[in-house]
């Protein structure tokens, strides 16, 4: 039978905070386990949390961003479950006051502009993480990231494909990081969705029986696990089965699915009010204070790119595509360079090379592609070698002038040094001469070729080209 | 309300306690006196009636977001009943 | 260092011919400041006298689950040198009590219970803290009811503390064990913790003064939570004037406890002379009806005369959701509790069962095993009142009563400066007398959960003693942060009626 797909996702994305949403502790990722703490975040007795108010910016910048209704008045509430990594055995998060509600993001799906809807916004705080050791007899708990301040985004059941789940999420992280509100960096596990999928024969109004697919952490990884429900659950409706609602575990290596054991009482949260934070009170103004203070948005970038910088929509959209690189391309572009000629760069050679490393981050500011230009176009370097230095910067974050120093790449423009090397060329690759004065003008790129290999390409071309011509016609 | 022995059995799930057939018996019959003498709120309308939720007229108390040093680790981990390697320990988890 | 110990050592010997006059038994905050102030004693012998009398009569009152002697002496030898460059305040050197559900570093926090027999907290309260800053010395930690749920004491997990008025008698609770420590002269002051009136009940039952002060006027940072939205921290002292000392050094803002506030009042001593000429007190009909001992009512009955005598307007009024107040503080502290006693899990501190196989075993086998029979009766009630299909029966609608008592109480202070009643029904009983029924335990909070409910402050001073010769207890409660004015009412009573000691308990 051909049924439609029914997805929502509910995305968890770590806010840009430098301390935790409850105290005091570094958010930083990494360090060692459990060095990260204090007693509030190990929930030691007799300790109180106290709201970080960057946490609440944020979460209400994120809603902005995402055309939502922020609450004028919201609360926290706390949600009730055993586990070893929520030391309080109780979640501070949002119930039914969430500081956003009611937005929505458009996706470009297919050519055609589509607007999946946001049913709320809330912020809760992160749990720790369990370490499986495999050659012990227990599992480890590391309490570091156990109350990062988080929001979590749930949208509206409006997604018709797992593609189109993963264009919603790929937009849900490009507007946080123009929001400056995130960083959403998936290797870190600072974006995760879960995706709830159901299945219902066309034309039927009622939804299916939905599943939940917890913690993904990469686009692919939601690609692939909506894609892989679709066919279980087909399977199984189209063996006559019934879906049971259930969450499920992605395993992306092995490319399955695998039901959680079902705890009876797993959904008995007894949410109540957090009595230890009073009520989050936003005034308009305040609201309207976030509204203006919101950064550049992507596709008030493009915009701008295409209307104002004369940049071809192409490239205006691949370079948006990332928060860093479009403002890597302001930065170039404000310091003084050509924009045609630092998004040629951009698109060329420092995409390929943040992919190569599999990297979000650029390790310098756009001034200093700008300075690389400039040695471009005073002939200091060649193309070639201005390519070589790039990737040098790359590497090691050293400024374009300090690497042509110190690997003495500068061009070589002495007409005596340039003329001895033009001397032994022609002397070396006497059929190419005697080409060239028969006529074969082409033979001189050869010639060319030849000094710039010799020279590593550190000659100045011009210079070379005039010095083999100069050369050749004393021999006619 | 009484209240039954089983759901006597799905609260004390809830709570994760490990109540003994008696001492189960026991709550039915203790709670369900206290849950009946609770029951004199219903005479009460309070239909419209706002929770009162915080007895104080309090909102917006935040902290900034300034990073505190944390806590030694073993400070963190001295009362901790089973630890190896800086970490707590539990009964290995299956998911 | 060391010199300024050997400097104080000097001088107390010097002073120990003048000790010998004083009766720690009667002393108060107030003379002892004085005392220590005019070097009448020094902060180490009045310590070590202290000292002496828990080691002579605690095993007959049983007041105290821990002792800090070295940290105290050092603490002392600090306030003395203090003294001795003419700084300190009233509060350096005076010797106190505090709860076991109050956290010190390094200092067992047990809160009674099997659960925290181990538990050594690294911080210390906020409110423990400012005393400690303030020059007090902490002499050990006090006797409750498992994580302060009881009136009576009896649900320690460590001992069962005994009344100084009467040692077969409880000495009411949850804070049984600083108010015995205060009442047997174990301490100068004590601080107990009040969720719906576990500072005053046992003020009463021992015949000492107990405050339970605004909402948020001190900070809950490090006391275990019982339940947050009704918890506070208060003395527990044998004059008003020293209640009001100890609540200068404890109240405030505090920055770790986002439902502190600033009352804004700088000395709760001031004014407290004034008498209460003019004053309006109000007495709820419900008050003076119903299950209320003879001896209880003879005594307030007196005491509403002379508060007539000293020129007060005393006039019967109503209290009508008195009644409601109980069934909805029950829900409402259980719900509580329950989430916040499920960090208790064998994970992270505390006890741990020693029988699992898995989590879920360890979890549920560490919470049977460490909690007590009323911690979990507590823990099942709250759970269902909170899981699905009972939130809106129970705790909401106990949520929109709590909306009513509050409006109620604003009612009545719109005409009154206070209200005036018994803090109890009854006198203390006798331990064992009420373990077998719960539901008749939680009816002797009567008088004291609404205050909590509402939030608003309420004293309990002592007035008289019933025909057992057992101290009973008036309670005074005003309206939120009118703390002034319920000192001042206390203390004109008190002046009139000197407060009594418990009979010298026999080594
Ligand atoms: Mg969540
Ligand atoms: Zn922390």
């Amino acid at each position: 039978m051909n049924y439609e797909v029914v997805i929502g996702l509910e995305i968890h994305v770590e806010l840009a905070t430098k301390s935790k949403i409850f105290c005091g502790c570094t958010t930083k990722f990494g360090g060692e386990i459990n060095t990260h703490c204090c007693p509030i975040c190990t929930s030691m007795p007799g300790t109180l949390p106290v709201m970080n108010e960057r946490v609440v910016e944020f979460a209400a910048k994120a809603g902005l961003a995402m055309n939502c209704e922020i609450a004028n008045f919201s609360k926290m509430d706390r949600k009730n479950y055993f586990y070893p990594d929520l030391p309080k055995a109780y979640q501070i998060s949002q119930f039914d006051l969430p500081i956003c509600k009611g937005g929505y993001v458009d996706i470009e799906i297919e050519g055609k502009t589509k607007r999946i809807g946001i049913t709320r916004i809330h912020m809760e705080e992160d749990a720790g993480k369990l370490l499986h050791d495999q050659w012990e007899k227990g599992s480890l708990v590391d309490y570091n990231r156990c109350g990062v301040p988080l929001i979590e985004i749930v949208s509206e059941p409006d997604m018709r494909s797992p593609e189109e789940a993963r264009a919603y999420a790929e937009k849900v992280r490009l507007i946080l990081q123009y929001t400056g509100v995130s960083d959403c960096k998936m290797q870190e596990g600072s974006l995760r969705a879960d995706v709830n999928l159901s299945l219902r024969p066309i034309g039927q109004k009622k939804f299916g029986t939905r599943t939940e697919m917890k913690n993904l952490n990469s686009f692919r990884a939601i690609l692939r696990a909506a894609e892989s429900e679709i066919q279980r659950q087909s399977r199984v409706l189209d063996e006559g089965g019934v879906i049971t609602q259930e969450t499920r575990r992605w395993d992306d290596d092995e490319g399955k699915s695998y039901a959680m054991r079902n705890k009876e009482e797993a959904h008995d949260y007894r949410y109540f009010p957090e009595p230890d934070l009073v009520p989050i009170e936003l005034t308009d103004e305040t609201i309207n204070k976030y509204r203006e203070s919101l950064p550049e948005l992507s596709h008030e970038r493009v915009k701008r790119y295409i209307h104002k910088l004369g940049i071809p929509e192409y490239d205006a959209s691949l370079i948006t595509a990332s928060v860093k690189t479009a403002d890597f391309f302001d930065d170039t572009v404000n310091s003084g360079a050509d924009p045609k000629t630092a998004s040629n760069w951009i698109m060329g050679n420092l995409m390929r090379l943040m992919k190569e490393v599999n990297t979000e981050d650029i390790p310098f500011g756009g001034e200093m592609l700008h300075e690389l230009i400039g040695l471009i176009e005073k002939g200091a370097i060649s193309n070639n070698i201005a390519k070589t230095v790039f990737a040098e910067m790359f590497r090691t974050g050293k400024t374009p002038l300090e690497i042509v120093k110190e690997k003495g790449l500068e061009v070589v423009s002495d007409a005596g040094e340039l003329g001895q090397i033009v001397d032994k060329i022609i002397s070396a690759n006497s059929k190419s001469v005697e080409d060239y004065l028969g006529g074969k003008q082409k033979a001189i790129g050869f010639l060319m070729g030849q000094v710039m290999k010799e020279t590593k390409g550190k000659a100045n071309p011009p210079m070379v080209n005039k010095l083999l011509r100069d050369k050749l016609e004393l021999l006619k | 309300m009484k209240i039954s022995f089983e759901t006597v059995e799905y609260v004390a799930g809830l709570a994760r306690l490990n109540l003994s057939e008696k001492e189960k018996e026991m709550m039915v019959v203790s709670m369900s006196g206290i849950l009946e003498y609770m029951d004199k709120l219903n005479s009460l309308d309070t239909e419209g009636v706002k929770p009162l939720e915080h007895v104080e007229p309090m909102s917006n108390v935040f902290r900034k977001d300034v990073v505190a040093e944390s806590f030694d680790r073993d400070s963190i981990l001295a009362n901790a009943p089973d630890k190896e390697e800086g970490a707590f320990r539990v009964p290995k988890i299956v998911e | 260092m060391r010199r300024i110990k050997k400097r104080v050592l000097l001088e107390s010997q010097k002073l120990l011919s003048k000790v010998n006059f004083l009766n720690i038994g009667k002393l108060t905050i107030k003379e002892a400041a004085d005392a220590l102030q005019n070097k009448e004693i020094s902060v180490i012998e009045l310590t070590e006298k202290f000292f002496d009398r828990i080691d002579n009569i605690d095993d007959k009152i049983n007041a105290y689950v821990s002792i800090c002697r070295k940290q105290a002496l050092a603490d002392a030898a600090e306030a003395q040198a203090l003294i001795n460059e003419g700084g300190g305040g009233i509060m350096t050197g005076i010797p106190m009590a505090v709860k076991d559900n109050i956290c010190t570093e390094t200092i067992e926090t047990t809160c009674a219970s099997k659960m925290l027999g181990n538990f050594k907290p690294p911080y210390t309260a906020t409110a423990i803290e400012k005393l400690r800053n303030d020059g007090a010395v902490l002499l050990g930690k006090a006797n409750l009811d498992e994580f302060a749920m009881g009136s009576s004491t009896e649900n320690s997990y460590i001992k069962n503390t005994r009344n100084p008025w009467d040692v077969n008698r409880v000495p009411g609770g949850s804070s049984g064990g600083s108010a015995a420590a205060v009442a047997s002269g174990q301490a100068l002051f004590a601080l107990g913790s009040d969720t719906g009136g576990s500072i005053r009940q046992p003020a009463a039952f021992c015949g000492i003064v107990g405050l339970k002060p605004t909402y948020g006027t001190v900070s809950r940072y490090g006391l275990v939570a019982f339940a947050s939205s009704l918890d506070q921290i208060g003395p527990l002292t044998k004059t008003v004037e020293d209640s009001a000392i100890v609540l200068n050094s404890i109240s405030g803002k505090d920055p770790k406890d986002a439902t502190s506030i600033d009352s804004g009042i700088a000395d709760y001593t001031e004014g407290i002379k004034r008498g209460v000429k003019g004053m309006k007190i109000g007495i709820p009909r419900q008050y003076l009806s119903g299950e209320i001992a003879v001896g209880v009512r003879n005594k307030i009955e007196a005491a509403i005369d002379s508060y007539e005598k000293m020129g007060a307007v005393c006039e019967e009024t109503s209290l009508d959701l008195a009644d409601y107040a109980i069934a909805a503080y029950y829900i409402i502290s259980s719900a509580e509790a329950s989430s916040n006693l499920a960090r208790y899990d064998g994970v992270k501190y505390g006890f741990r069962s020693s029988n699992y196989k898995n989590l879920l075993d360890l979890y549920k086998n560490t919470r049977s095993e460490g909690f007590g029979a009323e911690v979990k009766r507590r823990i099942m009630l709250g759970t269902y009142v909170l899981s699905s299909g009972y939130y809106d029966a129970y705790y909401k609608k106990a949520l929109q009563i709590r909306t009513l008592i509050k409006n109620e109480f604003d009612g009545l202070f719109k005409k009154y400066n206070c209200i005036l009643g018994p803090t109890t029904p009854t006198t203390a009983y006798k331990i064992g007398e009420k373990t077998d029924n719960p539901l008749e335990m939680y009816l002797g909070d009567v008088f004291t959960v609404s205050v909590n409910i509402a939030g608003i402050p309420a004293i309990s001073i002592p007035c008289g003693n019933d025909e057992s010769g057992l101290p009973v207890g008036m309670q005074l409660i005003g309206s939120a942060f009118s703390e002034k004015t319920l000192f001042q009412a206390a203390y004109a009573y008190e002046r009139e009626h000197p407060f009594a000691i418990a009979p010298e308990v026999q080594a």
